[in-house]
């Protein structure tokens, strides 16, 4: 790694400079990893010190993966990112597609679809709860009208969509964004040789377009999935609560639960791991993946 | 444009416009729920127009809280969510351009290990690694202060990268300047390279007061004292704190309160927020 071609010199300057970032990522960071690493492989003494923790192997995994509500946890949290992930891209295109068309209204569309990623996780469950809610919201009043009975209380496939909308809902702004610095980097003779030869707009859209917008689709698809896993921990405890009967108990919310409501260290602190190494890989795809950036 | 299609830009406007809509709507609902005295929200269905409420709402949403099932007014709540925001954010943008500012301009051992010790911390989000690290907050006696919200979540390998990444675009001509005329590092930093960071410092202020003011999970953790309650989290006490039904009136209310500082700063620096939010990406 590079540094300037002339550098200061200093013996203990540098290192007095990186100490506080330093320091507080060993003691906030390193360390409780460590400590998560080495509680996933005992069993917890019992809190008068009478029987010690005790090395166990792997036992921990093993419990969590023959677990049904750890598995259930696992295809909750699948079901969750994949359907954030998409709903939330989809729309961002759409609307960096139309918003890309315009000259004059293009800013004033801007403002006015950034600002929810202002709002805090936690913050768009509640909104998005309140409308969904089953005795007064507009939603189910609005459902009712067309035959659908709504109750997320006891429906755990309305709860699951009420948790997308709420998650998706603020992680558009941040996709449209993108999507939108994505479309107008892309160079215009190119749609205009196109539409020369005769290309329909459809056609240009899925043949010139959609293909060079994909280092930023597969970028936003990352950064997608790691929000909808890790940052929707807010949306889930403020609303949902994992209920009902599990069926929106995302990985996040579980490790928690797990953790500081039942006690269950040993099993905590496994899910800790899994969860660390699912951040490991998908950094690690992001990170490779920008070296390699296609520009254009 | 390379053909003017009316009716395509009729269309558009009416999906964009459909668009904003939806996207405005949950709050607007909010907005307007705010403003209903307590019985509109017994039975029925929510109102969509304005009440006549919204200054006894907010007032007691501010001043009282739901003191009874033991949340604090929310006055108190804003105040410790901004000085929690301001700290986080502060103390990012601090230690960053710091260590930045080492790993550039000096030549030291071990240099490249330290570059790592940070890059690590991208990988280990609070997320997994809650209990460890509650239990080192609780041993430092951190629990229930300003110094246990804010330090633990201040270091920040994406402000560090975007400093590296700014400094190794400064020419180098200005540092030989500097040391010809007898400037130190320190001098140098102070009076160069500190002025000319001043549009990066600002982007990265508006990314960073946004992800302090909306922490949720971490003032959860280590929040028991009512006194500390930021009120992103406290927000949640509000709805299932009580008996029932939530007081819907007075959480609206408290969500248009918690909303509003974080949406205004990026309302109001709308480019700096652009130029934050793709930068710190890269």
């Amino acid at each position: 790694m590079q540094t300037k071609r002339m550098t200061f010199s200093g013996k203990w300057l540098p290192y007095a400079l990186l100490a506080p970032q330093v320091i507080i990522t060993l003691i906030f960071f390193i360390w409780p990893s460590f400590q998560a690493l080495r509680q996933s492989v005992y069993r917890q003494g019992d809190a008068f010190g009478i029987r010690p923790d005790t090395f166990v192997w792997f036992d921990n995994f093993k419990a969590l993966f023959a677990d049904p509500l750890y598995l259930n946890s696992l295809k909750v949290t699948f079901v969750f990112s994949v359907g954030t992930t998409l709903l939330s891209m989809s729309v961002a295109l759409l609307f960096a597609v139309m918003v890309n068309r315009m000259i004059r209204s293009r800013d004033s569309y801007t403002t006015f679809l950034v600002w929810p990623y202002a709002i805090a996780p936690a913050i768009a469950g509640v909104l998005w709860w309140f409308i969904f809610n089953p005795s007064i919201g507009i939603m189910p009043y609005m459902l009712d009208m067309v035959g659908y009975d709504w109750n997320h209380r006891r429906d755990g496939n309305d709860a699951m969509i009420m948790v997308i909308i709420a998650s998706a809902w603020r992680q558009i702004s941040y996709n449209f964004l993108f999507f939108l610095a994505g479309l107008q980097s892309i160079p215009h003779s190119l749609i205009e040789a196109a539409a020369i030869d005769g290309a329909s707009r459809f056609k240009r859209f899925w043949t010139i377009v959609f293909p060079l917008l994909s280092p930023i689709t597969f970028f936003l698809l990352v950064i997608n999935i790691v929000y909808a896993m890790f940052d929707t921990f807010g949306v889930i405890h403020a609303t949902t609560e994992g209920g009902p009967a599990q069926a929106t108990n995302i990985l996040v919310y579980k490790v928690y639960r797990d953790g500081f409501v039942n006690l269950n260290f040993g099993s905590s602190a496994a899910q800790s791991v899994v969860l660390m190494g699912i951040v490991i890989v998908l950094t690690v795809i992001q990170f490779r993946y920008i070296e390699r950036r296609v520009n254009y | 444009m390379v053909e003017n299609n009316r009716w395509g830009n009729f269309f558009a406007h009416v999906v964009l416009i459909l668009g904003v809509a939806i996207i405005v709507f949950p709050v607007y609902v909010a907005i307007i729920a705010s403003t209903h005295p307590p019985g509109t929200f017994v039975r029925g269905v929510m109102p969509l127009w304005p009440g006549t409420h919204a200054w006894e709402n907010y007032t007691t949403a501010i001043t009282e809280g739901r003191s009874r099932a033991g949340t604090p007014p929310i006055g108190g709540m804003l105040w410790n969510s901004f000085i929690m925001a301001m700290a986080i954010t502060i103390g990012k943008l601090s230690i960053s351009i710091l260590s930045a500012f080492a790993i550039v301009y000096f030549r030291f051992p071990f240099r490249i290990l330290f570059f790592w010790i940070i890059f690590l911390t991208l990988m280990l989000p609070v997320e997994v690694r809650i209990v460890p690290t509650f239990q080192v907050v609780a041993d430092f006696g951190m629990l229930n202060s300003f110094a246990g919200l804010s330090i633990p979540l201040i270091a920040s390998a994406t402000a560090t990268f975007l400093f590296r990444q700014f400094f190794m675009t400064v020419p180098e001509e200005l540092m030989e300047a500097a040391r010809v005329d007898g400037a130190g590092p320190m001098k140098f930093f102070k009076d160069i390279l500190l002025p000319l960071s001043v549009t990066n410092i600002a982007a990265l202020f508006v990314i960073m007061f946004i992800y302090g003011w909306n922490q949720y999970l971490w003032p959860l953790l280590i929040t028991t004292d009512p006194e500390y309650y930021t009120i992103v989290m406290g927000i949640q006490r509000m709805v299932t704190g009580g008996d029932s039904e939530p007081l819907w009136h007075l959480v609206m209310a408290t969500v248009v309160l918690a909303a509003l500082p974080p949406v205004l700063v990026i309302l109001f620096m709308q480019r700096l927020f652009v130029k934050g939010l793709t930068e710190t990406e890269k």
